[in-house]
């Protein structure tokens, strides 16, 4: 099991910049960097045109993973500029409008923010891990503390 | 698929390093998933001769062989194998070597008290291919015992992974276009002579013209006199790094061409065909053996190429038993044609088979490959076998037109966000095979017919960024303007839910919509279960229909572990029917074990009904209802203890159901054998939580604190035993609602001195008056009050 989110933005005039842009902000949010090396890679999937996968750069540091930095490469998400049939088939004007469209899978998001190593520990409901892992009720994005604890 | 750099350089002249290589192949979407070296490890493998086979002493299934690698030590090795037997030439591996399949070390071990040295390897095992049904069978090799089977200096073998639109880089070729394209060297044209041709096709071939033809092309060629054998070293070494085990000449041939330049080729021993060629639509039920030694029973929109008496191949997939080519095949028909991807993918399907050639032609082939194809394989074939071939030959399709785009020049930018000239497209385009003719604002472009993928200006798009490169596109910030919420107030509801309960001490858990039906079905009766069609695994066969189901399932395997005192919850959908909406989001609790485990402060107790119901109340009231509007009953359901649990609803008994809370009915304790038997728990439908049409701050009356003495007095009702106490507080509250404060109950008795079926009920008013304090006689007025109402609405005496 994993969970899927999609995003998906339509309007006049977006481009790929936008795309880059869009993930460009969120993986940096996410991660609580200030910088993150990306390589958008060409790829295919059958509703964007182009099409492209998302690497973000990493290194192991004293056993840890260090995100945004490094040689080596991991991927995280697939992307692209919705193609004109997904649009024709909701009734919309490819000609007029354009956008682009992503999808993330959180589990391997938070796997990698927070060090886990296996993806089937998430739904294992394991009270130790959960203990381990689990949130502080109350560390709710705030101006005072930031993202995330 | 599979490459090597020698091979590549077979098509493309270049000084680039393996690791540019390697890298441009996964800038421009090729993208390599891994690197094999075929190093020293793999000249472990030897070539070995079963000389005696036993049985096992202690296993029906296995043999005990005698197996040599050619010196005097007889190695006593234990097989699986049904086709182990005396004489047979197969592959050894010692203890130390590596299996490719799992990574796992062979060592000396003892299998049911028998030694075995190493064992006796299938393709499987090797990664040479899925055959895992017995060890490798060699054919002469009985000169090669004792040496490796894998060539020392084989090559590195990169894997690189092909997204579905690129059928042409599923050969050599392919890749080492895109590769020169993208500026890795020059692709090498091969220009290749015509084969000589000395002898004459001898095979009629006709494509039947019925509906759902599968093959709209077929081309061949005849070669006579050949002698079959094995392939030069430089062949066998090309494959062996592919992965591929070498077989013949003949099919060794056709493999390399198929991965050379991604066009798959057939070879039929000619003298095995009866007299003609037709390709048909197979007849419903046909029977068909086909190359991996399986019947397949054939449908009527299958494509199949038979003679006058049976199918031989199915077209573009496998072929037949009936016209293999074997060591002493004489005469061949080479068939290069083309299938309909639909078709094929169709047929494939249905059958269950998987080929390379199927992979192919169900991305789509280059029609216009047969000819260079059928050449190159003719060409070699007679090299290397001798023999005589005849003029190529081809039937139904030639020669087909090439699509034109007019591409728009401006479009490019309008979708990426970054330029380009006409004379860049025409650059990039044309080093990946297309022909262009440019004008300022619009470029023809044809499209070659290897490259079916390409028939919109955004695939043409999707070529020149990808040979441009990402790293070329600017960043763009987004805008933020928000227009409206994030969230909805359902989504808030769950978020809010999530927090509500984590701060309540319990632990979320997120489980499967699946859940094993045993369970279930204890927390469901009498609903109709929903199964799954294909589960993914029998202990998760139905869709739940309780939020109990998982929560129940995974507070066990805590309790298992020993851990007792557990709070779990899970926000998730439950189901009630398998059509789409027949869902809603119920939020689950479940606890179990006691308060205050062997503390030195507290009196440790279980955890009761009541710490249940208190944080359900706590839960619902946090999300946004108000606790005079929660009316508790206890209408609970089956999987509830029948005393022990109750309803919450809205206002009324009648009104939208919140929750159920309770302690888990006994019975369902029990079925499911949880180790600490006190479990309680609680539901909250999310649906049912209304929607509050003002803000809090704005429902709320003003306030004025009352500058006058409080007072309170005590009461105790004789009362029926079944009335529920938080009615009868309700009672008391109501008698005035300005001066009544508080009413709390502090005592609750049965037995001696009361009657049997009453009980009484010790409770606390708290009165306090916002104009004046209140007189003796103020309060024996409003004592008064009170007793007379519960008196005349519940029967209720005052205890004296």
């Amino acid at each position: 099991m994993f969970h899927q989110l999609e995003g998906l933005h339509i309007d006049k005039g977006i481009t790929m910049g936008h795309l880059k842009g869009c993930l460009d902000y969120f993986i940096k949010e996410f991660f609580e960097v200030k910088n993150v090396k990306m390589r958008f890679r060409p790829s295919h999937f059958p509703f964007t045109e182009p099409s492209a996968e998302v690497d973000i750069g990493y290194k192991i540091e004293k056993g840890k993973i260090v995100i945004g930095e490094g040689d080596q490469w991991l991927e995280v998400l697939g992307c692209g500029m919705v193609h004109p049939n997904v649009l024709k088939n909701v009734k919309i004007d490819s000609k007029k409008y354009q956008g682009f469209a992503f999808g993330i899978g959180i589990d391997r998001l938070a796997m990698l923010k927070y060090g886990i190593n296996d993806l089937r520990a998430f739904f294992e409901a394991d009270y130790r891990w959960l203990n381990h892992f689990g949130f502080d009720p109350l560390d709710v994005p705030t101006n005072y503390r930031g993202l995330s604890k | 698929m599979i490459i090597t750099i020698p091979w590549l350089k077979e098509h493309l002249k270049t000084n680039a390093k393996e690791s540019e290589i390697i890298d441009q192949l996964t800038n421009i979407g090729l993208e390599v998933e891994g690197i094999k070296e075929n190093s020293g490890e793999m000249g472990k493998f030897k070539i070995a001769k079963v000389l005696k086979t036993e049985k096992h002493p202690n296993a029906d299934k296995l043999k005990v062989c005698d197996v040599t690698i050619g010196g005097k030590e007889i190695l006593k090795v234990v097989c699986g194998a049904p086709n182990a037997r005396e004489g047979l030439i197969t592959i050894y591996a010692p203890p130390g070597a590596v299996i490719p399949k799992n990574n796992f070390e062979l060592k000396v071990a003892k299998i049911r008290g028998v030694e075995s040295k190493g064992m006796l390897c299938s393709e499987s095992e090797l990664n040479l291919s899925d055959e895992s049904d017995g060890i490798i069978e060699l054919k002469n090799k009985e000169r090669e015992i004792g040496k490796s089977y894998f060539k020392k200096n084989s090559q590195k073998a990169i894997d690189i992974s092909i997204t579905p639109n690129r059928a042409d880089c599923l050969g050599v070729r392919g890749i080492a276009r895109d590769l020169a394209s993208a500026g890795v060297g020059k692709l090498i044209q091969t220009k290749r002579k015509k084969i000589k041709t000395n002898t004459k096709h001898q095979i009629k071939i006709s494509i039947t013209k019925e509906k759902n033809q599968g093959c709209d092309t077929f081309g061949s060629c005849y070669i006579k006199n050949i002698t079959n054998r094995e392939s030069p070293e430089w062949l066998k070494e090309k494959l062996i790094a592919l992965g591929l085990k070498p077989i013949s000449a003949v099919v060794d041939v056709t493999n390399y061409v198929m991965f050379d330049l991604n066009r798959p080729l057939h070879a039929y021993d000619a003298d095995k065909i009866n007299k003609e060629i037709i390709v048909r639509n197979a007849k419903e039920g046909e029977l068909f053996k086909a190359l991996d030694n399986k019947e397949y029973k054939l449908q009527k929109d299958m494509c199949v190429i038979s003679d006058k008496s049976r199918a031989l191949g199915l077209g573009g997939i496998i072929g037949g038993t009936t016209t293999s080519t074997e060591l002493d095949t004489k005469n061949i028909l080479l068939e290069a044609a083309y299938f309909n991807p639909s078709s094929i993918r169709k047929t494939a399907r249905v059958l269950n088979i998987n080929t390379d050639a199927k992979y192919r032609f169900e991305r789509g082939i280059d029609p216009n490959s047969i000819e260079e194809g059928l050449e190159l394989a003719a060409e070699l074939i007679v090299k290397i076998c001798g023999g005589e071939a005849s003029k190529i030959q081809i039937i139904g399709k030639k020669g087909q037109k090439n699509k034109i785009i007019n591409f728009q020049v401006e479009k490019f930018e309008k979708l990426i966000g970054i330029s380009i000239t006409a004379n860049e497209i025409d650059k990039i385009l044309s080093s990946l095979g297309f022909k262009c003719k440019k004008s300022q604002k619009v470029v023809k472009v044809e499209v070659p017919s290897w490259r079916p993928d390409i028939s919109l200006d955004e695939d043409l798009i999707e070529e020149l960024i990808r040979i441009k490169g990402f790293d070329n596109i600017k960043l763009i910030e987004p805008e933020k303007r928000r227009s409206q919420e994030t969230l909805n107030f359902k989504q808030k509801l769950f978020h809010l839910s999530q927090r509500s309960l984590a701060s309540k001490g319990y632990m979320e858990i997120i489980t499967w919509s699946f859940t094993n039906s045993k369970i279930d079905k204890q927390f469901s009766k009498g609903e109709k279960e929903i199964t799954i069609f294909n589960p993914i695994s029998s202990d998760l066969d139905v869709l739940r229909r309780s939020i109990f189901s998982n929560l129940a399932f995974y507070l066990k395997k805590n309790q298992d572990r020993g851990y007792e005192d557990l709070s779990l919850f899970e926000i998730g959908p439950t189901f009630f029917g398998k059509n789409p909406g027949e869902q809603q989001i119920v939020v689950g609790g479940l606890k179990s074990g006691k308060i205050n485990r062997k503390s030195w402060l507290e009196k440790e107790r279980d955890v009761d009904v009541f710490d249940i119901k208190s944080d359900a109340i706590k839960t619902l009231i946090e999300l946004g209802i108000e606790e005079k509007n929660l009316f508790v009953n206890d209408n609970s359901k089956h999987s509830y203890h029948p005393g022990r649990s109750g309803s919450i609803t809205l206002k009324s008994e009648k009104g939208p159901h919140l929750a159920y809370f309770g302690e888990i009915h006994p019975a369902i304790v029990k079925n499911l054998d949880f180790k600490d038997k006190n479990i309680l728990g609680f539901e909250i439908f999310l649906k049912n939580i209304p929607e509050p049409n003002k803000k809090l701050r704005l429902s709320k009356k003003s306030f004025q604190t009352s500058d006058y003495q409080k007072s309170e007095r005590d009461f105790a009702f004789i009362i029926d035993k079944i009335f529920k106490i938080g009615a009868l507080e309700k009672i008391i509250r109501e008698v005035d609602n300005n001066i009544i404060l508080n009413v709390s109950t502090f005592d609750v008795y049965e037995g001696e001195n009361i009657p049997k079926d009453k009980k009484s009920v010790a409770i606390n008013v708290t009165l306090q008056a916002s104009d004046k304090t209140l007189s003796e006689k103020d309060l024996d007025e409003i004592s008064k009050k009170i007793i007379d109402t519960v008196s005349l609405k519940t029967g209720a005496t005052i205890r004296s």
